[in-house]
């Protein structure tokens, strides 16, 4: 993929809708600098979705794309859940795989790149939920950490399968009741972050999206060491604001209630990340 | 293709399914008969100049810049259009658009009538568009609408429409 397939042709650019040449011309492509706080004045890669009004995941999704260092150049390969109403939105190349194997899907996909395109960047982002991650997914999500795919895994995490209405997943808490979930969880939440860090990842990170900044920080410093080191993990709560009973404008405030608990911010880098983010922020890119 | 549309809900909606397959290299579909290239490019050009609101939707492959012979194509299109005095609506985009596509100014695949009903077109030219969503869109055509679709294939030209040019 290029920035090329984004440029509209001379001949043809007068039939051409507007927000197509605003794609164009006010995406911020090919600035690694680019940043969440751009998003009110420059193109979004995704602009219209189909989420419930107030979903902190459509949130999720817009920061993350904001912050990604090398937009044209990078592969989402996503998976069944509610994000998956999303990607066919947003202006990226996207795969959507079947429901647990995007790991090993972006995995192929990654070494494709690396064999065809030796001497260019291509960045290979995994978005998916908690169902597709942890429960039906776990096996392929932690093979690709002990094979250490360069890959960055996201997953978002609304501790519930919300778009089947309801039933409880790995990462519900103990003790939650859900539609489908009637008489709680019997178990603990999975501390997937925990298994990331035991499987090989070199860059984790646990935390809601309340803080557009600091998912910026976090996204670009671990597909900056998946570039270069080995695989990462981001771990977002984006809670489902229905299978909870809440209104569209309190996902906020539920996020900055649970920064204070069982999503307080964590990071864990090992020696080689660390040497990596060094490098790039003496480059001024983080 | 045998028949205009439209074919309403056919139990045979697709051309393949009453025996039209896609021309032999160097020739031409039109309707059901093979033809020869420039018999069809006549037709075509007959069709686009005596039905109502002729238009032209180009495709991804044409309309963006990625590489010289598409910059090229999209002159030629545009040369086109004014030769036959026909409108361009582009299919700039196969995704799903949220929450509704304009169809003054876009055309889907996924829902192409829309464009056709809306702008009352009855004859147009596929051009640049990807196989399998050219395929799509203009089965959806045939069944849903009378328009009579030309397709400028660069690959092996598509059954469903009621002209098809090949490679």
């Amino acid at each position: 993929m290029s920035f090329k397939i984004y440029k509209v042709n001379e001949a043809l650019r007068d039939v051409v809708p507007q927000e197509v040449i605003d794609l164009e011309e006010k995406a911020t492509w090919g600035d690694p600098k680019r940043s969440v706080m751009q998003i009110p004045t420059h193109k979004e890669l995704l602009e219209e979705h189909s989420l419930c009004a107030g979903c902190p995941e459509a949130a999720a999704i817009r920061y993350i794309l904001a912050s990604l260092p090398n937009p044209e150049d990078t592969i989402i390969v996503n998976s069944t859940g509610c994000t998956s109403l999303v990607f066919p939105h947003i202006s990226l190349h996207t795969v959507h795989s079947l429901f647990g194997n995007q790991n090993s899907v972006a995995s192929g996909i990654k070494r494709v790149l690396e064999y065809r395109f030796p001497d260019k960047v291509k960045d290979v982002v995994v978005l998916a939920g908690d169902g597709a991650t942890v429960d039906i997914g776990l096996d392929y999500t932690l093979q690709s950490f002990f094979r250490q795919e360069k890959i960055t895994t996201i997953c978002f995490d609304n501790e519930v399968y919300a778009n089947t209405g309801g039933q409880e997943s790995g990462l519900t808490p103990k003790g939650h009741v859900f539609k489908m979930a009637p008489k709680g969880k019997q178990f603990e939440k999975v501390p997937m972050w925990q298994l990331a860090i035991d499987s090989g990842c070199h860059y984790v990170a646990r935390l809601t999206v309340s803080s557009p900044k600091r998912v910026e920080k976090v996204i670009k410093e671990a597909i900056y060491v998946a570039r270069e080191v080995g695989p990462t993990y981001v771990h977002l709560y984006t809670p489902c604001i229905l299978e909870i009973g809440l209104n569209s404008d309190d996902g906020l405030e539920e996020m900055r209630a649970r920064d204070k608990e069982r999503f307080k911010f964590f990071e864990y880098k090992t020696p080689e990340a660390e040497e990596v983010l060094a490098k790039y922020k003496e480059e001024g890119l983080l | 293709m045998a028949t205009l549309g439209p074919a309403q809900y056919s139990p045979y909606p697709v051309a393949v399914y009453e025996g039209v397959l896609t021309p032999p290299k160097g020739k031409a579909l039109l309707f059901n008969e093979i033809v020869d290239e420039e018999t069809a490019m006549r037709e075509a050009a007959k069709a686009m100049l005596t039905r109502d609101n002729a238009t032209i939707f180009p495709g991804p492959q044409v309309l963006y810049a990625w590489n010289e012979e598409a910059t090229e194509k999209a002159k030629l299109v545009k040369e086109m259009a004014e030769v036959l005095n026909a409108k361009i609506i582009p299919m700039y985009d196969y995704r799903p658009k949220y929450p509704k596509i304009d169809p003054e100014v876009e055309i889907n695949p996924n829902h192409p009538n829309l464009t056709i009903w809306h702008n009352k077109i009855k004859a147009c030219i596929f051009i640049g568009v990807h196989c399998h969503y050219a395929n799509v869109a203009l089965k959806i055509i045939r069944s849903e609408t009378d328009c009579f679709t030309i397709a400028m294939c660069s690959q092996a030209g598509h059954e469903d429409a009621m002209i098809t040019l090949r490679d």
